[in-house]
């Protein structure tokens, strides 16, 4: 027995490691397509100071920021910087675009992970609903509100549930991470993660953790709709097919409970791809991220993205979108990992 | 001899199609003693598969189950849902014509024996539930290194070995072998055949063998039930099926079968009826070459003959009339599924 197991777990690794080191050229890609696709638009010094600034004003500062010296060797110098963590500079305010990676990226992932856990509580049970009551009133009413979920541009819900939620009913918080006192607060703990929710439980004051949760529930609402409708379609769908599979059958031959069968053998063997499709789910989630933190004020990055393209400052949107292109990289390869824990027959 | 342990009286399976009800089983009956195999054969479409299922209690949502089926002396289609459950399983198990995708992929073949053993006996402990697994597997040749294995790590031959494990830790009485060696290769076949023979000696059950291969039923049966059109048209023991076949249709099927000594290739003319709308009385006659204006007028008596019984006329022409007698032609006969 000892050598079958290691035998199936050797085989896990070396696909683990073979995936982990596909990173490293995906990676690469998608650094290099983000550094030359934003030198298209032009000169960033230009573009950014272009009309403000003297002509030789603008090539002093072309010539600090290395702008003036070959592509190539920009590009080289570009990348040299990202394997070190440095993202550069941003050139309207003088930010450190790793500093921005670290702060507003954690009210990002705070805000998916949030998301995500809407949508897989809304679209998970919903879903096996959906499956139970197939072609029947309810799975109906849920297929529409699936189509519905999807199709309802983030900002348009974002606004209907500011109105009601937070102006109207006065439950929730229209914007903001939390109330100015409350950020003051909990920005103090060290170690600061960003993340506010942890610092507030860090912090140990309940009112404050009240408060955080408050401001979270709408955009988190907002976001983790717009994926919560393909969950529920995905789940209903792969639950239809492995509830007709022949070791469905067999299980159901044996004696199992029917409520077992499903829980067991139907239900997990539906998830595979409703987890491969979460992965794909999480470039959706950061575009949706974009118009949510907009419209939340949820100083993510998102909201940094926006804010820099209207100022033209090329140089931070480079930085930002290079990590967020790392970004999926990375989930990508962790959504392959859970895949290929949950399913043994995935290793190549 | 004792009671029997299947007694089945005028089983129907009828099921939802798009057409109409389809009468997939209709009127069914027959019987299985303790150690018993009775061979099921006829051919595709003819109900095998159906009343297999419909024993099990696992017909499609939908469809509508009747008559009786007594089992170890207690009526299953009167029992409430959930005792029904638990026979199956612990009192009568059910192996599968295709064994690759029979097995939970995401579970390891430990895991199926542990399954079904806490669902049945909940008062067996871990270790000897494991006890029990591993004999059953090792009585089929699966060795106990590969318990915690996952169900892609093993070829069709071994999956198929692991089912039959699967339905014998439970120590049914009563087993239903779906076509167990259709999608295996000759050796294998034969391997499997083996085991078959092999329970049979070691624990005893009834088996319900549902082949469409004659050999098959010639080399593992002692007797053989032939189905066609829903209905069993003809059983008894092998050899004196084999031997003296009474219904046209067991003739006709018996001539097809292939041998070294084959010079030409017999076929049944015409294609099995339609189960939404079959034939009216004998199931048969439209394709049946002594036909007689009675077969399609008047459903034909089962007529015992030694030891075997058949449902056909030929067998009681003594009590149909001249004006029945006469043969009819095959363009009078509706063959509806020959266009």
């Amino acid at each position: 027995m000892a050598t079958a197991t290691k035998s199936s777990s050797g085989s896990l690794r070396t696909y683990l490691i073979t995936r982990l080191l596909l990173v490293i050229p995906m990676v690469w890609i998608l650094v290099t397509l983000v550094f030359f696709v934003l030198r298209v638009v032009g000169d960033p010094i230009q573009s950014a100071f272009g009309g403000r600034l003297s002509p030789a004003d603008i090539a002093v500062r072309r010539h600090a920021a290395g702008l003036d010296k070959p592509l190539l060797s920009q590009y080289w110098h570009y990348l040299v910087g990202v394997t070190h963590g440095d993202f550069g500079t941003s050139l309207t305010d003088n930010t450190r675009i790793s500093h921005i990676l670290i702060v507003n990226g954690a009210a990002t992932l705070e805000l998916t992970f949030w998301a995500v856990l809407v949508a897989i509580a809304v679209g998970v049970p919903l879903g096996r609903v959906a499956a139970r009551y197939r072609d029947r009133l309810p799975d109906v009413g849920l297929r529409l509100f699936a189509v519905l979920a999807y199709a309802v541009p983030v900002f348009f819900l974002g606004l209907l549930l500011k109105l009601l939620f937070a102006t109207n009913l006065t439950w929730f918080y229209a914007s903001g991470r939390a109330s100015p006192n409350v950020e003051i607060a909990i920005n103090n703990v060290a170690p600061n993660t960003h993340i506010y929710i942890i610092n507030a439980i860090q912090y140990g004051n309940v009112s404050d953790i009240w408060d955080v949760l408050r401001h979270t529930v709408l955009p988190a609402i907002t976001l983790g709709m717009l994926v919560a409708g393909v969950f529920l379609r995905l789940v209903r769908v792969n639950l239809l097919q492995t509830m007709r599979a022949d070791y469905v059958e067999a299980a159901r031959a044996r004696g199992v409970p029917e409520r077992r069968v499903i829980r067991k053998h139907a239900f997990r063997n539906a998830l595979i791809p409703v987890v491969t499709v979460m992965g794909l789910q999480v470039a959706t989630l950061l575009g949706g991220a974009v118009l949510t933190e907009t419209t939340f004020e949820w100083q993510g990055l998102g909201y940094k993205i926006a804010y820099y393209l209207s100022r033209q400052d090329y140089v931070a949107v480079q930085g930002i979108v290079a990590a967020v292109a790392v970004i999926v990289a990375l989930t990508s390869f962790l959504i392959d990992v859970a895949a290929a824990v949950i399913d043994p027959r995935v290793r190549y | 001899m004792s009671a029997p342990v299947v007694d089945v009286r005028d089983m129907r399976v009828w099921y939802a199609g798009p057409s109409g009800p389809v009468q997939a089983v209709d009127g069914v009956t027959f019987a299985l003693r303790q150690g018993e195999v009775l061979g099921l054969v006829g051919e595709s479409g003819s109900g095998k598969s159906t009343l297999g299922r419909g024993l099990m209690g696992l017909v499609p949502r939908g469809a509508a189950i009747d008559g009786s089926i007594e089992f170890d002396g207690r009526d299953l289609l009167s029992l409430p849902k959930k005792e029904r459950g638990r026979v199956r399983g612990a009192g009568m198990g059910l192996i599968f014509q295709e064994p690759m995708t029979r097995l939970d992929p995401l579970m390891k073949v430990s895991k199926h024996f542990t399954e079904v053993l806490k669902v049945h006996e909940p008062k067996l402990s871990k270790d000897e539930a494991r006890i029990r697994a591993l004999d059953a597997l090792r009585s089929l040749g699966i060795p106990p290194t590969r318990y915690d294995n996952y169900p892609h790590e093993f070829s069709g031959g071994m999956r198929q070995r692991i089912m039959i494990a699967l339905a014998l830790v439970l120590r049914p009485k009563f087993i239903v072998a779906d076509e167990p060696t259709t999608a295996l290769d000759v050796l294998v076949e034969a391997q499997i055949l083996r085991i078959l023979a092999d329970i049979r000696e070691r624990y005893a059950p009834a088996i319900l063998l549902i082949t469409h291969n004659l050999g098959i039923v010639a080399e593992a049966c002692d007797r053989v039930a032939v189905m066609y059109a829903g209905r069993i048209v003809e059983q008894g023991p092998v050899r004196d099926i084999f031997a003296t076949p009474r219904h046209p249709y067991t003739r006709a099927l018996l001539n097809s079968t292939i041998s070294l000594s084959t010079r030409e290739l017999h076929s049944i003319p015409g294609a099995p009826p339609d189960l939404v709308r079959p034939p009216t009385a004998c199931r048969f006659h439209p394709r049946c070459e002594h036909v007689m204006r009675v077969c399609a007028d008047v459903f034909p008596p089962t007529v015992r003959v030694d030891r075997q019984e058949a449902e056909c006329w030929l067998l009681a022409t003594d009590r149909i009339d001249a004006a029945g007698r006469a043969p009819l032609s095959r363009q009078e006969v509706p063959v509806a599924d020959e266009a």
